[in-house]
């Protein structure tokens, strides 16, 4: 019982990074139905945000988060008004591909830039150890676990509470409506991807924390991770993203301790079939019929 | 002989009760109208008909080869084979192919290949292709847009799409064909030339109709027997003659005070 | 027998044999060296997986993110045979059971997947592509991550006219009743079902063809490449199938033919900007997007019918 208690915790914090991912995944395609493949690059860029604030600028973790935060949600609108924004009225099919496109350029340019061996995240914090229980805590899971939780409050107060969040329901229920009601849409759509980008570069931080090692190429399987997630849960569902992203990373800490590391991912995957098969729309997700 | 009899017909979506306990007795050959106030759940039990939804509770038998076959709940496409077509009210051309692409994809079931000779090209493939083509002509003539069938259907104009769907619908070689406001959107000339093709196919097919239309001319002009639905009931049936004049009727279109 | 000698198919002969004799002959002079062999056999590869994923995606319009795991088994089966019988013999009988099996893992996919939607239908797709190469790469017989290290058993006349049946093959199906049901449910399902097309049947069928094709396309690959590793058949691979797709022009087979040739340029061009490539091939990538949407043929398919139509318009303008 130990284990599965031990990696519950473990898996909380994997799980915190995957959410906070999925929960950009999740907001993008509620407003433009598109799958930003770049997604899992600006959760890298933020990682690497983070560690030239903290190498260059000598800037401490809430600093830094904050440095990772705003620089990732401008690259992420800067991403959206040059290649997504052009492609708005085109096949989801073009505009997914225009983001593996863009996906494609943040990892080689961040290799040509950066290199491509793997970089030490610099130790901001302190890593303490408790054991409660017989169970192993770190100060960095909880940094990682209660970072995570105050992100996503701030979130749905915004979303729920503020008048741009009722403006990004409005636009993802129906664009054109909400564009005759008088919401800037372009402007909403870009604040999306603000907040959307913020949260992966919050999280690319984390993670930089947590592994203390980050590379160029390290959005990319956490990305898939987080869009299955996203999908778990119901994509374009808020609390689906947050849930998915949880149960995901619990999931996959319960296999590697248990012994199965080699087949965690294959286990996400028959659980998402699953999932999918038993609900077609995702766990939270209503599954709409066409109107005929 | 009745080709199609709706026993207690229910359907509810939550708590709302679109079709309730309807009853529905349909003759070889009738030319049938169905109307109500919008929201009376015309289109619901159409889509209950074709199989686009499964019932609640009730019936829906169909005359198949001389018995009475129950397909309430049967998926559309099966349905289809046993010989309902339908058009739909919000247009449901394949819109980026053609008019001739459009009819022959509605013969699917009459072509006698299957996809293995289509992909070796054996002569039945050349020979099936060649009965179809000129069939799926025949029936774009029928509609008046033979000259047509080479555009893209969502090229053409509202009127003639709708004549298409009427089109694709006839390639199934139905033997009720449901239109789903097959007027809505059209000016007084298309109409009347929708009345006389609707006259047309039905002699020459010899086929039951049975539309769903609020145009109450083309109804009353047209129609044999009208079904009127009231929030989702069956609140009359009968000859137009007797639906004009029917106090519940002119209650529901109406209102209770005249 | 008169329509199948026709002149457009005429044309497409001489064109599929007058290509291979001008290629065959290039390569035999020297003047392709064996750097743009490599390219040429990899362009061969790319076409198959990209025409078979087209039948999926463009034709039938069922957005599977899984080729990838098709091609892989059709790879391991042809490797394993070639290793255990040897030679020619074993990369036939490989490439039987690879079809068959990817007929049967086609099947077991579909049936449950294929009642899902869009974005879900290609995440649970691209879920089985990988728990293909998850099993892969855990199995002993398939030696791993490292892999199975080959002999080459194909040589370019069996390549390319495997290709040119995989084309073939794909072109007369989208041709057929069945192409044209699947068509229909690419356009509007509910309609489609409406007029008496079992819908299911026909999306679990181009599945099924589309994956039994990829499979050659895995085999040519193992017997001409001389390795395969599990880390080949990523979900990266099934994406680099589906950039080929789009940016032919979902649906259009001959688009995609014409992208994988293009793009299989454009890469080894890039080859000698080694240190950029990528950043160049990622720019291309969205540029393209952005001022081609619809990819370089859209739905249209390039035919010989319409080139002499066109033809005759320009010579009737003249005169």
């Amino acid at each position: 019982m130990t284990v599965f208690f031990q990696q519950l915790i473990n898996g909380l914090s994997l799980g915190s990074i995957y959410a906070l991912i999925a929960l950009g995944y999740t907001m993008v395609y509620g407003i433009i139905k598109l799958i930003n493949f770049a997604h899992g690059d600006i959760y890298m860029l933020g990682a690497y945000f983070g560690f030239l604030a903290i190498t260059y600028l000598h800037v401490g973790f809430i600093p830094a988060i904050l440095i990772a935060m705003a620089g990732s949600a401008l690259v992420g609108v800067v991403i959206e008004r040059i290649a997504y924004k052009p492609l708005r009225n085109a096949t989801r099919i073009a505009a997914l591909i225009t983001a593996i496109g863009v996906s494609y350029f943040l990892e080689s340019g961040t290799q040509k830039i950066m290199g491509t061996t793997p970089r030490s995240f610099p130790q901001v914090l302190n890593n303490e150890v408790y054991m409660i229980a017989g169970l192993r805590i770190t100060t960095h899971q909880i940094v990682i676990f209660v970072t995570t939780i105050l992100l996503m409050i701030l979130l749905q107060f915004i979303v729920k509470r503020t008048k741009i969040g009722r403006a990004m329901r409005a636009v993802s229920t129906d664009a054109n409506a909400a564009r005759l009601m008088g919401i800037n849409v372009d402007a909403t759509i870009s604040f999306t991807f603000a907040i959307g980008s913020a949260l992966a570069g919050a999280a690319g931080v984390l993670v930089g924390i947590y592994y203390s090692s980050i590379n160029p190429l390290m959005g990319m399987l956490p990305g898939v991770k987080a869009f299955i997630a996203a999908v778990f849960g119901g994509i374009g569902i808020i609390p689906g993203a947050m849930f998915g992203g949880f149960f995901i990373g619990i999931c996959e800490s319960i296999v590697t301790g248990y012994g199965g590391s080699l087949f965690k991912d294959a286990v996400v995957y028959v659980i998402l079939i699953v999932i999918l098969v038993i609900k077609p729309a995702g766990l939270l997700g209503k599954n709409v019929k066409e109107k005929v | 002989m009745s080709v199609l009899k709706v026993s207690d017909l229910t359907r509810n979506f939550g708590g709302l009760c679109a079709v309730n306990h309807v009853n529905m007795e349909i003759h070889e050959q009738e030319l049938i109208g169905l109307i109500g106030p919008n929201g009376a759940g015309k289109t619901t039990l159409f889509n209950l008909l074709t199989g686009v939804y499964e019932p609640s509770s009730g019936t829906i038998e169909l005359n198949v080869d001389g018995k009475m076959k129950s397909i309430g709940g049967l998926k559309p496409y099966v349905i289809t084979s046993l010989g309902l077509a339908r058009t739909f009210q919000n247009i449901r051309l394949f819109k980026n192919l053609t008019v001739l692409d459009n009819v022959k994809i509605a013969m699917h079931k009459n072509i006698r290949y299957g996809a293995l000779s289509g992909i070796l090209r054996l002569p039945k493939y050349y020979a099936e292709e060649e009965r179809v083509e000129k069939e799926s002509l025949e029936l774009l003539k029928i509609v008046h847009l033979d000259h047509k069938k080479n555009e893209l259907a969502k090229n053409m104009p509202y009127g003639e799409q709708r004549r298409l769907e009427i089109a694709r619908a006839l390639a199934t070689q139905p033997k009720i064909l449901f239109l789903d406001e097959p007027a809505a959107g059209m000016n007084p000339q298309e109409t009347s030339e929708l009345t006389s093709l609707i006259h047309e196919i039905k002699e020459k097919y010899k086929i039951t109709i049975i539309l769903i239309e609020h145009d109450m001319s083309l109804v009353m002009n047209i129609c044999e027997r009208i079904y009127v639905l009231d929030y989702g009931k069956c609140i009359a049936n009968g000859t137009p003659e007797e639906i004009k004049n029917h106090p519940r009727v002119i209650e529901a279109y109406l209102g209770e005070e005249i | 027998m008169k329509k199948l000698f026709n002149r457009n198919n005429l044309c497409w002969l001489i064109l599929c044999f007058g290509s291979y004799f001008v290629l065959m002959g290039l390569m035999s002079a020297g003047i392709i060296n064996p750097v743009y062999q490599t390219v040429i056999q990899t362009i061969i590869v790319n076409i198959i997986l990209a025409v078979s994923l087209n039948l999926i995606i463009g034709i039938c319009g069922q957005f599977s993110l899984g080729h990838a795991g098709f091609m892989c088994v059709g790879a391991y089966c042809a490797g394993i045979m070639i290793k255990q019988i040897g030679g020619i013999e074993g990369f036939v009988i490989g490439i039987l059971i690879g079809m068959v099996l990817n007929a049967l893992i086609a099947l077991v996919v579909a049936i449950p997947t294929l009642r899902l939607k869009g974005d879900y239908l290609a995440i649970a797709t691209l879920g089985f592509g990988e728990i293909i190469r998850i099993i892969v790469l855990n199995m002993e017989i398939t030696n791993g991550a490292a892999g199975l290290v080959l002999p080459r058993v194909v040589n370019f006349t069996m390549m390319y006219f495997m290709m040119a049946l995989a084309i073939l093959i794909i072109v007369n199906f989208g041709r057929s009743a069945a192409g044209r049901a699947c068509i229909s449910i690419r356009e509007d399902e509910i309609a489609s079902e409406a007029m008496g097309i079992n819908t299911t049947k026909y999306k679990i069928l181009a599945f099924i063809i589309g994956a039994v094709i990829a499979s050659w396309a895995g085999a040519l690959y193992a017997g001409n490449f001389y390795i395969i590793k599990p880390g080949m058949f990523t979900f990266n691979k099934s994406i680099d199938i589906l950039v080929i797709v789009v940016f032919g022009g979902m649906g259009s087979i001959t688009g995609s033919v014409i992208a994988a040739i293009v793009l299989g340029l454009i890469n080894t061009f890039l080859q000698n900007f080694a240190g950029i490539r990528m950043i160049v091939y990622a720019l291309a990538l969205i540029l393209i997007m952005i001022f081609r949407p619809s990819g370089l043929l859209g739905t249209k398919e390039f035919t010989f019918s319409s080139l002499f139509e066109k033809l005759k318009k320009k010579k009737g303008a003249k005169s």
